[in-house]
This record gives structure tokens, sequence and C-alpha cells, in this order.
């Protein structure tokens, strides 16, 4: 079909608001090692990654997915396994995390996009909790105890990532790279469609548009990346386990998207942010983390539904 | 004693009744799933919270009040039911205009609240509820032991069940129900109050959910957890049989409790993920579902 998507040039060209919101966010992360830990730090990059990866879907095709720990999770497991039984590198560990996780977002992706709306969000949770049954009986993810004491390696054999610093900049710099992959995405032609299908799927499947292909392909890679948080984490915190597949872990990534502004650039890291920040002051209060959640969500629903950075960016009148 | 396929037959006929009682939970819960989708447009995630909240209500009643199972079946569902009310007025009903998703996100935050809340207090462990003296005891089939209670919550399930069919499809106030989902606007014309028919389908729904779990007490324990892990279960029913007929969610329920308890006997490792495998398969050959229409 050729159709024309309007103003190629515009497409390509990023708004000035949203490369000043860029670098600022860079420069953050470059110095905050300073204020804060960097195994918070780096937390808060995975989650961020993990939320804009979950973005993509709901944020560009309007899909909800109510199973993306199991992308996260399994990846974790695999890259942890990797490391520790394979005595991969890191980045090839990261890349067969990644790997698996883009394969499971082709099965679970080719099977839930044969539902729409709500159905779509059963779907993704049944089929992932399914995978967290496997993941419990699986001998090799060690079951309540998870994979634990995980190599970080030297990456590409040279930068040994049991330095602190090194971690961290390798980690800023997966984030950064996924980042700006995904801002590609969002703004190419395949994302111009994607958002039309999310505004109306009919017309855009009359427009000649083979619409499931379109939301597979979104699902991937959503899925895909992440799968590089979910692999990445488990380096960063030497573990995979059982809390990185189960459903709260799903809930929590919707939970920082709606936070920080479905829709947004920005929103999922600044989401991620928020989140990750509140429960480190947080965890200390046991069950009542889970409360603090639930109240989150209810007050996002009611009140808040453009979430930190899509109320800036509403009434700033920028682009974020 | 006698063998089927190299089972035992107490162990065969033990697992079905299993998991007829697992199906009659399903058929309950994926039933009042789908009355309150078919008015609200909403997936009730906290479905599996209110459940839990009969449970707990049972037994506040039994343990404060010292009024027994009969008492509870009664009042139990009233209670919840009413909180559902109250929840669709404050929350729900502001929602209505926006894209069903938030429902979803919404109910999701108040099972996270409530399921938080109860586990704060109770831990995780069970909480013994007793069998009603009027049900203890059992029959003996001649091929199997039949414990009274067993019997009695399947029977009443599949009776509660019909109840709500005939409600639904075969009165007035069921096609009032009927007629509004088809076409709210057109129903509020003729001078029927939809939002109040709204207010109590989504009591209704709920109250089924708590009634539920007060047959489940005496069963399973009263947990704040035991609501969690089923509701996942149950998104999985509804999904195999689709949320277009009601009768198709009590048949999907009930059919699928059975076909789990027969994975329990003869593939034990699969119990877990079988009705999963089985939407996995749904999907692949009926994508709307066996009773759903295409949405």
């Amino acid at each position: 079909m050729a159709v024309s998507v309007a103003k190629p040039q515009a497409l390509f060209a990023p708004g000035r608001s949203e490369v000043i919101a860029f670098l600022v966010t860079t420069a953050v992360f470059v110095v905050a090692p300073m204020f804060a830990y960097p195994v918070f730090l780096m937390k808060v990059l995975c989650f961020a990654l993990f939320a804009c990866a979950f973005n993509l879907l709901i944020g560009y095709v309007g899909l909800l997915s109510f199973g993306h720990a199991l992308f996260f999770g399994w990846a974790s497991y695999i890259s942890a396994h990797a490391a520790k039984v394979w005595g991969l590198s890191p980045e090839l560990a990261i890349l067969a995390g990644t790997a698996t996780a883009a394969v499971l977002g082709i099965v679970v992706g080719a099977l839930a996009i044969r539902r729409q709306g709500i159905y779509f969000a059963m779907i993704t949770l049944a089929l992932a909790q399914m995978m967290y049954f496997f993941a419990v009986q699986a001998p090799f993810t060690h079951g309540e105890d998870g994979i634990q004491a995980v190599p970080r390696g030297r990456l590409f054999g040279v930068i040994d990532l049991s330095n602190q610093t090194n971690m961290y900049v390798t980690v800023l710099v997966i984030f950064l790279v996924c980042f700006l992959l995904i801002y590609r995405i969002i703004n190419s032609p395949f994302g111009e469609v994607l958002k039309a299908i999310r505004e109306n799927e009919p017309r855009a499947i009359s427009l000649g548009y083979q619409v499931d292909r379109y939301k597979l392909m979104a699902f991937v890679l959503s899925a895909t990346f992440a799968g590089v948080a979910g692999a990445t984490k488990a380096l960063v915190f030497q573990l995979a386990s059982l809390t990185d597949v189960d459903w709260p872990m799903s809930g929590e990534v919707v939970l920082m998207t709606l936070v920080g502004g479905l829709g947004t650039v920005f929103g999922p890291a600044a989401g991620a942010f928020f989140m990750v920040t509140l429960e480190n002051y947080l965890t200390t209060m046991g069950q009542w983390v889970f409360v603090v959640q639930g109240v989150i969500f209810v007050v996002c629903v009611m009140v808040f539904r453009r979430g930190i950075v899509g109320e800036i960016a509403h009434l700033t009148r920028v682009k974020l | 004693m006698f063998q089927i396929f190299g089972i035992p037959s107490q162990a065969l006929f033990g697992q079905l009744l299993l998991g007829l009682i697992n199906g009659s939970f399903y058929a309950l819960l994926s039933l009042g799933l789908a009355v309150i989708f078919g008015m609200l447009n909403v997936i009730n995630f906290a479905h599996g919270a209110q459940y839990m909240l009969g449970a707990f209500t049972a037994f506040f009643l039994l343990q404060y009040l010292g009024l027994g199972y009969w008492w509870a079946i009664v009042i139990a569902p009233i209670v919840v039911g009413i909180i559902g009310m109250i929840i669709e007025r404050l929350f729900l009903k502001r929602l209505q205009n926006l894209d069903h998703l938030y429902g979803l996100l919404l109910t999701f935050g108040l099972a996270l609240i409530i399921e938080g809340v109860f586990r704060n207090f109770f831990g995780s462990s069970g909480l013994p509820y007793a069998v009603p003296p009027s049900l203890q005891g059992g029959t003996n089939l001649g091929f199997m032991f039949l414990p009274n209670y067993r019997a009695w919550v399947v029977i009443f399930s599949l009776a509660v069940c019909l109840v709500t069919w005939f409600l639904i499809e075969r009165t007035k106030l069921g096609a009032y129900l009927r007629a509004a989902t088809e076409n709210p606007t057109l129903v509020r014309a003729f001078g029927i109050n939809v939002p109040r028919l709204i207010t109590v389908t989504y009591g209704v729904g709920v109250g089924l959910a708590a009634l539920a779990g007060v047959m489940a007490a005496p069963i399973y324990n009263v947990s704040p957890q035991m609501g969690a892990n089923l509701i996942i279960v149950v998104f999985a029913v509804v999904v195999i049989g689709g949320m277009g007929s009601i009768m198709g969610a009590i048949v999907t329920g009930f059919g699928l409790g059975l076909i789990e308890g027969l994975t329990k006997v003869f593939f034990p490792q699969a119990a877990n993920t079988a009705i999963f495998v089985i939407m996995a398969i749904v999907l692949l050959v009926r994508p709307a579902g066996l009773f759903g229409r295409r949405i």
C-alpha cells in the first residue's frame, strides 16, 4: 500500500523540549552517583527501561499487557543462568536473556492479539501466570531461592563489572541506547501506524494496514526491551528470583507508567524513579507497600490520569 | 476397590469431586464477572478480593457475633454486595465514559488495598472455619466416600448459577438488564433508572463472589490471598468461555474444574497450568471463545 504518512520530515526531527529533557535526564544520571547509592540508581534505570518498554505497548498501541513480568523475569533468569552456569560474558548473558524475552514475546503476542481490549489484559496475565508456574517448577531457577551470586564478569572480556562505577556506566549506557531506540521507534512511520491503530483500528484496517502484524511487532519489541531491563537487573543485583516473574511485578510496571504518564516519552522513566524511591522508603513497612501502591493506583485513575510528566506537559504546553 | 486406567477409583473420583468443587467456584466467579462485564463493561479485578471478603465476613460473624454458617451464607453476600455498590457509586460510576481499561486499573488498585490490609492483620496463613454441624459426615456411595459438605457446595452453587441464569434470561427484570446492556440510552428513555440498575448489578456480581467465598471457607480455610491466585485462573476461564453468554460461563466453569481434576490424576505436574494451556489452544482454534461473540 502506498499510503504516505503526513509530513515525513517532521517525524524524524525531535522537538526542542524533548532534546532538552533528554539532556537534563542524562546529566542528572551522570551526576547522581555523587549523591545516591549506585545500586539504587541502577535499580531505577532498570525499572525505567522496563516501564518505557511497557509504555511502547500501552501508550502507543493502546494495548494493556498485564503480564510483562513474564519477559522481565524470564530474561533475568536466563541471563543469570547464562552468566553463572554457562559462564558467558555479561554482554552475551544479557543478549541471551533478551533473545529469550523476544521469543516469548512472539508466542505470547501471537496468542494475545487474537482478542482485543479487556481480553488482551486477561490473556497476557494468564499466560504470565502459566510461565510463573513453570519458573516455580523448573529446576534451574532454584525455586524460592532463585539464582544467587550471579557473577558480573568482564564486559567484552576487558571491563571489570564488579567495580560499581563500571557497572553503573554500563547500565546507564544500556538505558540511554534503549531509550533512544524506543524514541526512534515511536517517531518512525511504523510508530505512526501504531498510533493510528490506537486511535481507530477499523480505519487503519480499511487503509490497508495489516493491523495484526503491526500489533505483534510492537508486542515483540516491547517484550524485547523489557527483556533487556530484566537481564541487566539480574547482573546488577547478581540475583534472579520469583519476585521478578510474579504478577505483582506486572502490576508494578503498569503503576510506574501510569504515575509517570501513559503515552509520554519521559513519563515511564519518571514514574519508575518515583515508585522505586517511594518503595525504598517503605521497605520497613512490609505488606503496607501493596496498600500504598493500591492507593496510588486509585488516585491516579480517579484524578491524575495524565501522570506526572503528562501533567507537566499539559501545564507548560510542551511535548514531553 | 477397582481401578480405571490403572488409577484406583477412590483417587479418581476423589479428584473429580475436587475438580467439581473448584469448578463450582470458577462458575460462580466467572458468572459474576460476566454479569458485571455485561452491564458496566468493566473487568472486575477486585473479584478475587471480594471473594476473600466474603470468606472473612463469615469468619468475623462466627468469631465476634457467634453467627454460624447458615447466617453467613445470607449475610456475607449482602454485606459485601453493599460494599460493592458503594465502590460502584464512589469510583466506577465516574469512570463510565472513559476507556474501559481505567476500570480494570481501578479495581486492580482496590484489590491491592483490600488484600494488603488483610495480610497486615491476618498474615499469610489460613484461619480455620469449621464445616457446619448439619453438613458434617459423609455418605458412602460404594465406589467412593462423599463428604456431605462437598456435595452441598456442588449442588448449591449449581442451583445459584441456574437461578441467576433464569433471572437474567427469563424474567422481566432480566429483560430490562439485557436491554440496558444493548442500549442504555433507549432504556433510560422508557423511564427505567439505568444508573441504579448498574449499581445493583455490580452489587449482585460482587455478592456472588462473596457467596463463593463463604462456601470456600470450610474447604480452603480463610486467608488473605485466597482470591488473588484464584482470580487469574478465573480470568482464563472467562477467556475460554467468552463473556457473551451466562450459560456459557456456567458450563465452562464446571467443565474446566473437571478437566483440572482429571489432570491432577493423570499428569499432576501440569495441574496448575492445565487451564492456561487450554486457554492458549482455544485462542488458536476459536479466538472468540467457546460461547463468545466476536468483540
